[in-house]
């Protein structure tokens, strides 16, 4: 095991793949010389050599192309969209191309890609660089999204989605890239040093796609949600005294309904929030399944913490972004339901 | 209602329903003129090439110049062959359409040169990306017109169990690439193959095919970026049969000067040819699989041909065009012009090219026979229903297997 921060365990990720498996290349804009504009390739290149790891022109809808043709013809892509707020452009070849061939063409074509991308607020982005567009993907069939939320879970969720022979979106919550947010933006900076996550295994390991993990148990309320916003509540269930249980997601598409409902059905209410604007939001399809699934042990109404239906803002940054306040408004309203 | 002058141009077509064609003054460069560049050739070396007319037959129907391919009589009546077939199963398959046996259908009227000639100038292994209208490269790689019929009427035998329109074909084995409905996915797409195969030690080339209209959406643009800058072993065929449904090429900038010189500013060696020639188009195509093939990257080669029949079958072109302008177009018909070459060889005559349609017809009114046998769209039997949750992913997970409980199954 070595402390590493989330950088550091999703290029160790990139390093272990390239090197058990000559069939993985990563490319993406300033991901090869350079090492990447926040350093998740840094290094591989020169490990690698140039045809393995290198820098793609500012096309992000040729970059997800190459890829699709790449993982067509047998290889294992790793392609990089420098910030989640540029996948637009490469929409129509994820949607319509990506997720698709599979099916299209009856199995005859696979797509074993992994499309990494930076994600969600926190860093004074402004309205191009805290963007979390989970919900555009999560409504396509045929791929998968994955976000983590620590080093620990980055790195083996990160090899999981490049030894699957699935396209999966990886969303990689940039904010806590250097260590985790509990949503005070006026605290002190943490570091991955001292959090258990942090501990990383230098070789090959994986944490299963589709499984969620109850990061702390409780029995007043559940909440459900994934990347940044997990230390969030967890920070907002200590505070409030409220004794919330907390479920990290990990997986969006296919998420794990299961370890959902039998929280639920243990605590009888549930929260579930996401960082993206809340109509049409992930956080609406988890609350619609689970009314549907957890209807006859819900003692109040499913709370739904979400951004605001704006744009991302820059100078109201902290008015937008789902702070603790907000969690604990919410833990205490599920709870206070009779 | 119009009541001034248009504040922009709008480019429109010289001849609309009721004009008399006339292409007289298309000044398009003669057979035979255009020098053949050696394969390690750079962009400028084409400069006159993306704006004239590489040919080899000329009005006589004689084999001249530098781009002859000079290839045996066999090959020129295997050619022939492949053309007079992709025709006469566009027709039939259209008028199964119009019957009600499909859903849909689109030919490939006139084109018939662009995926025939290209098909066979490549080899086998070499990785095809095609749009929808190349269905001619299923016939020269001899694929089975069962299943390609069986595909059409999404019976029980179809290869893509029901899930895609027809004419969206998909053969694996056969180095033919999943048709998509969006327009120039698969352009970009090659490009990644090619590097693919580059990484694998491999020499296989790739080759795609887009309309002229589909040169204005952006994946164009990236797929050339892509395969200049990785100098991909590509062959990206513009397939400029003049209209994009109702729109003709100019709306999408084709004479500015040409669909060819686009290439030029990528770096890219890139060609008119004639696409009515089967003979340019062969040559043309060895041409750019060869400087593939020797690392030299990717070559664009625009295919000047005219689309002689409607868009789909969905589509009236006497809406938008003179009926008779696909008989004035200046470069002819493919099959003519082959078959009257052949027959100048003194290789051909009528009486074999009627007895090789009427053997074709049989061929493909036998093949319906049996592809109907496997079931129809209408009347069934189709894959079964359970298939549609199948191949979404590797696995179903949970959604599917609910979402197929959810349907009685």
């Amino acid at each position: 095991m070595t402390k590493m921060n989330m950088i550091q365990a999703l290029n160790s990720a990139l390093d272990v793949a390239m090197e058990n498996d000559p069939n993985v290349l990563c490319f993406g804009e300033d991901a090869g010389y350079f090492g990447g504009v926040f350093r998740v390739t840094a290094g591989l290149q020169k490990k690698y050599g140039l045809d393995r790891c290198f820098d793609a022109p500012i096309n992000e809808a040729a970059i997800a192309a190459m890829a699709i043709g790449m993982a067509a013809k047998g290889l294992r892509p790793v392609a990089e969209i420098q910030f989640a707020d540029y996948i637009f452009p490469a929409i129509d070849q994820i949607v319509s191309e990506m997720s698709r061939i599979r099916y299209r063409s009856a199995g005859q074509f696979t797509q074993p890609i992994v499309v990494r991308s930076p994600w969600g607020g926190g860093i004074r982005g402004g309205q191009t660089h805290s963007m979390s567009p989970e919900a555009f993907f999560t409504h396509v069939p045929g791929i998968k999204v994955v976000i983590p939320s620590n080093p620990y879970d980055a790195k083996g969720l990160l090899l999981a989605s490049i030894e699957s022979d699935d396209p999966i979106i990886f969303f990689e919550p940039k904010r806590i890239y250097n260590g985790p947010f509990d949503g005070q933006a006026d605290g002190a900076l943490q570091s991955w040093a001292n959090h258990a996550k942090g501990e990383v295994p230098e070789g090959h390991y994986t944490v299963e796609l589709g499984k969620a993990e109850v990061v702390r148990e409780g029995t007043a309320v559940t909440v459900v949600t994934y990347g940044t916003l997990v230390h969030v509540a967890l920070a907002a269930a200590e505070k409030s005294g409220i004794d919330a249980e907390v479920i990290d997601l990990k997986t969006l598409t296919p998420y794990d309904i299961e370890t959902i409902t039998e929280s639920v059905k243990k605590t009888g209410r549930c929260i579930v929030a996401n960082e993206a604007p809340r109509t049409s939001s992930f956080a609406a399809e988890l609350a619609a399944q689970i009314q549907e699934d957890c209807f006859w042990s819900l003692e109040a109404p499913i709370h739904r913490i979400a951004g605001w239906d704006t744009p991302y803002p820059h100078a109201h940054e902290w008015s937008y972004f789902p702070g603790q306040q907000r969690f604990i408004n919410a833990m205490k309203s599920v709870t206070e339901t009779v | 209602m119009a009541t001034s002058q248009p504040r922009y141009r709008v480019p429109a077509p010289k001849f609309r329903p009721g004009d008399e064609p006339d292409f007289s003054d298309l000044k398009l460069q003669p057979a035979g003129e255009a020098k053949r560049p050696g394969i390690d050739c750079s962009w400028k070396d084409t400069v006159d090439h993306a704006t004239g007319l590489v040919g080899a037959l000329d009005h006589n129907h004689q084999a001249v110049g530098e781009w002859n391919p000079e290839l045996d009589p066999d090959t020129l009546r295997e050619g022939l062959r492949h053309m007079v077939l992709t025709r006469v199963y566009d027709e039939r398959m259209q008028k199964l359409q119009r019957q009600g046996k499909m859903s849909f259908y689109m030919k490939s009227t006139g084109e018939e040169a662009v995926s025939v000639a290209a098909a066979m100038a490549l080899r086998d292994s070499d990785m095809v990306f095609p749009s929808y209208r190349q269905q001619g490269i299923l016939f020269a790689r001899g694929r089975d017109i069962v299943d390609m019929m069986c595909h059409c009427i999404s019976n029980s035998r179809d290869n893509l169990k029901g899930r895609q329109l027809p004419v969206h074909y998909t053969w694996a084995e056969g180095n033919f690439f999943s048709i998509s409905g969006n327009l120039g996915t698969q352009f970009p797409q090659a490009v990644g193959w090619a590097m693919g195969a580059r990484y694998k030690n491999e020499d296989q080339v790739t080759a795609s095919w887009i309309g002229d209209g589909t040169t204005a959406e952006g994946d164009f643009h990236g797929a050339l970026t892509l395969a200049s800058t990785y100098r991909a072993p590509v062959i990206f065929n513009v397939v400029n049969n003049q209209w994009a449904i109702s729109t003709f090429q100019g709306i999408a900038q084709g004479d500015a000067p040409s669909l060819a010189v686009k290439g030029l500013g990528y770096g890219l060696p890139s060609i008119r040819v004639d696409g009515n020639d089967f003979l340019a188009v062969y040559a043309a195509t060895q041409w750019a699989a060869e400087r593939a093939r020797a690392g030299h990257g990717a070559t664009l080669l625009e295919l000047y041909t005219y689309r002689a029949a409607a868009h789909s079958t969905s589509d009236d072109p006497s809406g938008y065009r003179p009926k008779e302008e696909a008989t004035k177009w200046p470069l002819g018909d493919p099959i003519e012009r082959l078959k009257n070459h052949l027959i100048g060889l003194e290789e051909w005559d009528e009486q074999r090219h009627e007895a090789m349609e009427s053997e074709l017809n049989d061929l493909v009114v036998k093949s319906y026979k049996e592809a109907e046998s496997y079931g129809t769209l209408h009347d069934g039997p189709l894959s079964p229903v359970p298939s549609i949750f199948e191949d979404v992913t590797a696995e179903p997970d949970w959604r599917l297997i609910r979402q197929r409980q959810d349907l009685g199954i």
